[in-house]
């Protein structure tokens, strides 16, 4: 229902903001939905989604650059990076870390990405035919065009469908997921882990798998803005992208499926829009923003909605699962 | 729950009040500002944005361009380089500006030069950087590694010795100026005993500074970024090495991180740039005083805040002569060597690179201030010129990395 | 010769900062389960309260150890009576809560001190080991840090107070039970954490040059060694931080500053994949808490 719901939107919100914009926001919805997949659904505290992104985004430019063509390059590029989640993944929970332990060792894994990216800028950094470029990054690598014809860019306008089509279908098909017996089980897992794990459920291979998965569509969204920003830097992966993508997440409602997407484009749009005045520090503004919401909205931006809805209908509560996030560590 | 009515009606009013307001008076013309003015790098941004109003302002009270006001269309980046494209697009498509001025880090300035290339906006970047790009769209006013190495390594080694060591900052400039000073040093009949780099991130010199005492050399170049690496100077004099090894610094200063050293801790450095708040010229002395009427305090004007009034005050000087503010005709009267004089010297435009020939100061901190020691007139950006010909190749939109 | 005890001292310093960065989280974070992600924000604080108390004219050492924690604790209170006290036990929602105080302060502190790099100058005369000159103010590091762990282990072990502490931090409910007000000893708890960040700011800022973002270099340093220590507060800060501090001193100085912050990092990774509930979860036997 919600997908459905979903398309209309998507064709109508162009009239209002700019394609340009909307692109990166759809692209920032896809990569809190990752995490929100990943920690809301599966439990898994893990701050280095923006590793995963930034992998995805590096891939795509050193494979394109390499390959002269997009298609094959965004393959490599979410490959790549789920395979790097695989092997991390495999080593975090067969080695039964605990939850802190976890968020610790994806944050740190983040960061060396950053420091290395950033020490690239010598001439020594080549992968194939592409620099590395260090602190200043990747400029000037093909962007994104129609499978088997390299002069025909997909750009502005078109991007934006092609993102917002993504988006729909991501949401699609993490539903699906949710809904199967994989999802069911992950969901177990993060209610009760010993329990799931006497029941005769690999906890360990399922949520490898699962973050795995999460990785995938992180990198989806990596190669994405790349492809939006034209240039990659090893910003993406650094401390402050890790914080947003919580950020997004707990702001617009972990444990929703549609919480982290709009929680990703009202935030990412607020930002935007607080760039247009010089009047206060936005810093300030945006730390100010992060504290009343955790106040006034303990339960984030959706489930909140949702309650509003509700109460405005008059309707009794239906059997919603409203969790709050206390629960869920 | 009331509450969160409320917060969710304020928050949409405030969002609605802040919605871009499109639409344009066409008696005017439009320059567009992309800055970092709030965020990590503010410390470059805020004063490059106080710079450029004040350009305008002056601008505007002399009359404005052939007859027509100059209208700042301005946003702030946050040190966020996804922000920088999509004001960018902003700037392009709805605000349909004539010139934008900006771009910090060069990944900023990689983020929209492509954008306004494409939209066939003139950009200018006023910005000391690595140099290297080649495209015929972009004008860049700040000085490279050549033309401010070239003439610190021999002005540095004759009050020293020959043996350098080299401390740089792990990022592109770091990496490019320490190759030019190491061709230079060798130039000069020098010898690079060691290169060390340092992220961004190190505040913690300890051990580095043990290390350059076991190598010994007669003097330590130091292009070192930022506020972390601030502290090498200061735990430089605080071991009391100050006393012992001359230093010299490519970067140090471009913030005004100067200032925040005591005397005893800068007192001798030797630094080389276009501009210095101690600069005693007629020009500087009358921009300073007009920089206090407008703000009341001239302490924040440093290096890039300066290229960039001097970035308005060359595009301004170009649309005067083209009489217009069509793009081809500003360029074409750039490219006639066009030249100005600013707070720090004399700005020729060089027509083959599109960057600029500039005054370069030798200087040494003293009581925090750079006291100019010797000027160089007009240095040519090299180091750009032996990659890129615009002349010859005018579609040419690469950033070369110059091989030496 | 004389470089081995210069690197000695190098060696001793690295680990006393990471101490003193760290022991503030490890108060937070150790007792309270409170990830505060403003800790570096807490820290530079304490660097500005003491620049500015330096520059009106007060002696370095009194602001630096006196001053500045009062005035950071007094800011921590007033955060955990404003924000902090409603989101215990929501160790998500304290992340978001801090990551927004974190960016309030950097805003605040640029609308009030400017955006511009600040710093003191170092105290301390530097003084020669043999042929080699040395930072006599390294030397202050390494007494605060002793002093600070000192002080931490009677509090906890011996006093009242420790105890007290030690107990609501177990089982909030018993305590309650007993008469304790739970409530304020959080309060305290979280005063204390404060203070601890704002002398370690404060005793380091004249070592740096400080701007409102330098926050951010200390939180990730600070939270990885807090973790890999494990859930025993002091045995696992001073193991911890030896561990990092001496992986950190040996890359930098042999290889390069780049590698030493890798070899950090990677260090944290298979230490945490060895042991994965820290230093102390393994080595030392778990007590009631």
């Amino acid at each position: 229902m919600m997908a459905a719901a979903a398309v209309p939107i998507a064709l109508l919100l162009p009239y209002v903001i700019d394609t340009y914009t909307l692109t990166v926001l759809a692209i920032y919805a896809m990569l809190a939905l990752s995490l929100g997949l990943v920690w809301g659904y599966g439990g898994i505290l893990c701050f280095g989604q923006a590793a995963f992104f930034g992998l995805g985004a590096y891939g795509y430019a050193v494979g394109a650059i390499n390959i002269g063509e997009s298609t094959i390059a965004m393959v490599v590029a979410v490959a790549a990076s789920a395979a790097f989640a695989a092997i991390l993944g495999a080593m975090m929970f067969y080695g039964r870390l605990g939850d802190v332990y976890l968020a610790i060792i994806t944050l740190v894994v983040t960061l060396i990405l950053y420091r290395f990216m950033s020490s690239t800028a010598g001439d020594a950094y080549v992968i194939g035919k592409a620099r590395l470029g260090g602190f200043n990054g990747i400029p000037g690598f093909p962007t994104l065009h129609v499978p088997g014809d390299p002069s025909a860019y997909i750009w502005g306008d078109a991007l934006y469908y092609l993102c917002a089509a993504i988006l729909v279908l991501v949401l699609i098909l993490v539903k699906l997921l949710l809904s199967s017996g994989f999802g069911r089980i992950a969901v177990g897992i993060r209610e009760n882990e010993t329990r799931m794990s006497l029941l005769g459920y690999d906890v360990r291979a399922r949520k490898t798998l699962l973050f795995t998965i999460g990785a995938a569509v992180a990198a989806l969204a990596g190669a994405l803005f790349a492809n939006w920003g034209e240039i990659v830097t090893p910003r993406l992966f650094g401390l402050t992208q890790s914080a947003e993508i919580i950020i997004w997440c707990i702001v617009g409602g972990f444990g929703t499926r549609l919480g982290p997407v709009l929680g990703a484009a009202s935030m990412g749009y607020l930002k935007f829009l607080l760039g247009q005045q010089s009047l206060i520090d936005n810093t300030l503004v945006m730390g100010l923003i992060l504290i009343l919401v955790v106040l006034f909205l303990p339960r984030g931006l959706v489930p909140a909605l949702a309650g509003l809805w509700d109460a405005a209908w008059q309707r009794v509560p239906a059997r919603r699962v409203q969790r709050r996030r206390r629960d869920l560590v | 729950m009331i509450m969160n009515r409320r917060h969710f009606i304020a928050a949409a009013g405030a969002a609605a009040t802040l919605f871009p307001i499109a639409g344009r008076a066409s008696d005017t013309i439009r320059l567009g500002s992309v800055l970092d003015t709030s965020g990590i790098f503010d410390a470059y941004g805020k004063p490059m944005d106080m710079a450029l109003g004040l350009a305008v302002n002056e601008i505007n009270a002399a009359g404005g361009l052939n007859g027509k006001e100059v209208e700042v269309v301005s946003y702030d980046t946050q040190s966020d380089m996804a922000l920088y494209s999509q004001y960018a697009q902003q700037l392009v498509r709805n605000d349909d500006v004539d010139v934008v001025h900006g771009g910090i880090l060069s990944a900023s300035r990689e983020a929209i030069r492509q954008t306004l290339r494409k939209a066939g906006i003139l950009y200018f970047y006023n910005v000391l950087y690595e140099g290297g790009v080649c495209d015929r769209n972009i004008f860049i006013n700040g000085v490279t590694p050549a033309q401010q190495v070239e003439a610190l390594v021999p002005f540095a080694m004759g009050r020293s010795g020959k043996k350098v060591h080299v401390l740089a900052a792990d990022y592109n400039y770091g990496q490019i100026t320490a190759k030019w000073i190491q061709k230079y040093v060798a130039d000069n009949g020098g010898e690079t005993v060691a290169v060390d780099f340092f992220p961004l991130e190190v505040s913690e010199f300890g051990s580095t500074i043990a290390r350059i005492q076991s190598i010994d050399p007669d003097l330590v170049i130091a292009p070192l970024v930022g506020g972390a690496h601030l502290s090498f100077f200061r735990q430089w004099a605080a071991a009391g090495m100050n006393e012992r090894i001359p230093l010299a610094s490519t970067s140090l200063g471009v913030g005004n991180e100067h200032r925040v050293l005591t005397a005893d801790e800068g007192n001798g450095i030797m630094v080389a740039y276009h501009y210095s708040q101690e600069l005693d010229t007629p020009a500087n002395n009358d921009f300073k005083a007009r920089w206090a009427q407008a703000y009341g305090d001239t302490s924040a004007i440093h290096e890039i805040a300066v290229s960039n009034y001097q970035g308005v005050l060359t595009w301004a000087a170009a649309v005067r002569r083209a009489g217009s503010t069509n793009r081809d005709d500003v360029i074409a009267a750039l490219e006639e060597g066009l030249s100005i004089e600013g707070p720090g010297g004399t700005v020729t435009i060089d027509p083959q690179t599109h960057h600029a020939k500039l005054d370069v100061h030798l200087m040494i901190l003293e009581n925090q201030g750079m006291t100019v020691i010797e000027t160089l007139p007009q240095r040519p950006p090299v180091d750009t010129q032996a990659v890129c010909d615009l002349g010859a190749n005018p579609d040419d939109n690469t950033q070369y990395e110059i091989r030496i | 010769m004389d470089l081995i005890a210069v690197m000695a001292v190098e060696f001793l310093y690295a680990v006393a900062s990471l101490v003193l960065i760290s022991a503030g989280l490890a108060v937070v974070f150790g007792m309270m389960r409170v990830i505060n992600l403003a800790h570096g924000e807490f820290m530079i604080l304490g660097g500005y309260v003491t620049i500015t108390a330096v520059n009106l004219g007060v002696n370095v050492f009194i602001a630096m150890v006196i001053i500045a924690p009062l005035a950071v604790a007094l800011i921590g209170v007033v955060v955990e009576r404003l924000v902090i006290r409603h989101l215990y036990g929501r160790l998500v929602d304290t992340m978001l809560a801090t990551w927004g105080l974190s960016l309030f302060f950097i805003g605040l502190v640029t609308v009030i001190f400017g955006n511009t790099t600040t710093g003191i100058s170092t105290p301390i005369p530097g003084f020669a080991i043999g042929d080699y000159r040395i930072n006599g103010y390294s030397f202050f590091i390494i007494l605060v840090a002793v002093l600070l762990l000192a002080a931490m282990a009677v509090i906890l072990r011996t006093t009242r107070f420790g105890l007290i502490a030690r107990g609501t931090m177990a089982r909030p409910d018993i305590a309650a039970a007993l008469g304790h007000e739970t409530e304020r000893i959080y309060m305290a708890t979280f005063a204390v954490g404060s203070a601890l960040s704002g002398l370690a700011g404060a005793v380091l800022a004249p070592l740096v040059g400080l701007v409102p973002g330098s926050g951010a270099a200390y939180i990730a340093k600070a939270f990885i060694t807090v973790i890999a220590g494990g859930p025993q507060l002091l045995a696992g800060l001073m193991s911890s931080a030896t561990f990092f501090g001496v992986v950190n001193q040996l890359f930098t100085f042999t290889i390069s500053p780049v590698i030493g912050e890798v070899a950090l990092l990677v260090a944290a990774v298979i230490l945490l994949r060895m042991l994965p509930r820290g230093i102390t979860g393994r080595f030392f036997r778990e007590r009631s808490s």
